[in-house]
């Protein structure tokens, strides 16, 4: 079986139609797209938007779909339009009916399933004793968690993909789901070992990221049969080698050999890679250990609040030396107008520790600093105004030797610009499947409707 | 005895990025076995020396690898604060790697 993979995290950047096209020519059985990660932030899935435009996600979409109804083949999309929230199942299930008309394509079946979790099932589970515990590091789930969350998303595995593909469906499009059971479902599906299944799912969930050299949204091809997994290169420039695919089984995780699933582990420890041809590296030896008791991980994002942003510039060598004297300065400002409490203030000094922070090892600052003023308050008004107090008080911080007394630093605009609204990861964690009866429900609809 | 060198003039590739929303993951890759264990003899990189190094506790390094098979070294951290919170200032962790190309390697 045949798997082709056009992009990492569909939607996002727009899929490279070059290698795309060459993939066909190898008939792949089934094309599949990740298009959603935790990676985003917590401000799509809280706030029920995307990251991702429109117009790319209907490139990425169009593309894919034309070329899966012309050689009559599924399409599978996981943790659709970034979250994988509701509205995004939707919101992909309505474009796919849209593009299908505009190409005028017979009509196909379209089977969808759900991932949120309302966040009232999960405080009840809370409450009937379940417990909720935490990943990496985080404490068990709490009902104060529960009540800081806005929306709630459970990762699904295999299981729902593989029922719509048994009721008909041509494409599938997913709410969220762990990315390399998407692309291990049809394969379990078809009768091949889970083991190697969820392998070639792990390598191609991000498509070129495990070719070298690095180049994204390229298609690269996986093939499983009853022994061993090919991991094919589509891009005329790019290669699968044992050193990329391997190299790839460790990326975006904490641990390189084992991958915890809906179901079990993924363990790579005993995986052997060869170079069978030029583009591809065959692997063999993923174990899979299946777990007794089925545990789905739950992320959930909730409001912090309204968020406004300021911009200053400094050039002064004597501000410069002194920018946490300013920054103290513009934060009693703010707190003598708003007290201590009811809003987050950030300072964010690029030019000296903006990405680092406390691990920053460069103790000398640039000879130019941007201070990034970030704000965050319950409502909109506050926010602006926290942002602009202390925006403006950096412009008239009183440093004692500061020569410049006109103002201590640049503004590129003399106003604050809304940005999107805070929000933070409130849940990482993982719950017994049997707490949340009726997870991930499915759907199929026509093309046509 | 080699003349000490800058890791990032020995590794193939040095990444740091998010493991889900609450870790960043750093990983180096060498070229050959040699270099390989001539960073992990040196004991420059050891759970203590990266804590020191990203000026956090031993204990919020959660994982630290020498990966003989892949000629590769990857650690983990616990952010101080999830991904893309108030005051975060690397929502992807891509850029969290920098630390490490300033070690030296005797």
């Amino acid at each position: 079986m045949r798997i082709v993979s056009p992009n990492g995290h569909l939607g996002f950047a727009p899929t490279r139609p070059g290698s795309f096209y060459e993939s066909l020519r190898h008939d792949p059985d089934f094309l599949i797209a990740d298009s959603g990660s935790c990676d985003i932030g917590p401000g799509p899935l809280g706030g029920n938007t995307c990251a991702s435009p429109r117009e790319w996600q209907c490139h990425d979409l169009e593309l894919m779909l034309l070329a899966a109804r012309e050689r009559k083949i599924p399409m599978l999309i996981g943790s659709a339009g970034d979250t994988g929230g509701n509205r995004s199942v939707d919101m992909f299930v309505e474009m796919i009916q849209q593009i299908a008309s505009a190409h005028q394509l017979d009509e196909f079946r379209i089977g969808y399933f759900h991932s949120e979790v309302p966040t009232q099932a999960v405080a009840d589970a809370i409450r009937r004793g379940t417990m909720v515990p935490g990943l990496d590091g985080r404490a068990e789930l709490a009902l104060e968690d529960i009540d800081r969350t806005d929306r709630i998303v459970a990762v699904a595995g295999s299981a729902p993909y593989i029922s719509l593909l048994d009721a008909g469906a041509d494409v599938i499009i997913g709410g969220r789901s762990s990315d390399c059971a998407v692309f291990a479902a049809p394969a379990i599906r078809a009768g091949f070992a889970e083991e190697l299944a969820y392998y070639m799912g792990k390598v191609l969930e991000c498509a070129s990221f495990c070719a070298e050299p690095y180049g994204g949204k390229e298609s690269v091809m996986g093939e499983i049969t009853d022994s061993y997994v090919d991991v094919t290169a589509m891009h005329p420039d790019q290669r699968c080698t044992p050193s990329s695919v391997a190299s790839h089984s460790m990326y975006e995780r904490s641990h390189p050999y084992f991958e915890a699933l809906a179901g079990g582990t993924l363990d790579m420890t005993e995986c052997r890679y060869e170079q069978v041809a030029e583009k591809t590296t065959r692997v063999t030896g993923p174990k899979f250990a299946a777990t007794d008791e089925l545990f789905v991980k739950l992320e959930g994002s909730g409001l912090v609040g309204s968020r406004y942003i300021g911009f200053a510039g400094v050039r002064d060598e004597y501000t410069i030396r002194h920018i946490d004297d300013a920054i103290a300065w513009a934060r009693g400002q703010v707190a003598d107008r708003f007290g201590e409490g009811g809003y987050e203030l950030h300072f964010h000094v690029f030019g000296r520790d903006a990405i680092l922070g406390k691990a920053e090892f460069v103790t000398t600052p640039a000879h130019e600093l941007g201070v990034v003023v970030e704000a965050v308050a319950r409502d909109d008004a506050m926010a602006k105004s926290v942002a602009m107090t202390a925006t403006r008080q950096l412009f008239y911080a009183r440093l004692p030797q500061v020569k410049g007394t006109a103002g201590s630093v640049s503004f590129l605009f003399d106003e604050v610009l809304a940005a999107s609204p805070a929000y933070e990861w409130t849940v990482n964690h993982v719950i017994p499947a049997t707490a949340l009866p009726g997870l991930f429900p499915t759907n199929v609809v026509s093309s046509l409707s | 005895m080699p003349e000490p060198v800058r890791l990032v003039d020995l590794a193939k590739t040095l990444r740091s990025k998010n493991a889900g929303v609450d870790l960043v993951t750093f990983d180096i890759f060498f070229p050959d076995p040699e270099t390989f264990h001539r960073v992990v003899d040196s004991r420059a990189l050891t759970k203590e020396s990266v804590a020191q190094l990203f000026r956090t506790e031993p204990g919020r390094v959660v994982t630290f690898l020498e990966l003989e098979p892949l000629r590769a070294i990857k650690f983990t951290i616990r952010r101080d604060r999830p991904s893309g919170s108030p005051g975060d200032s690397d929502v992807f962790g891509a850029q969290q790697y920098a630390p490490l190309l300033s070690v030296t390697i005797p």
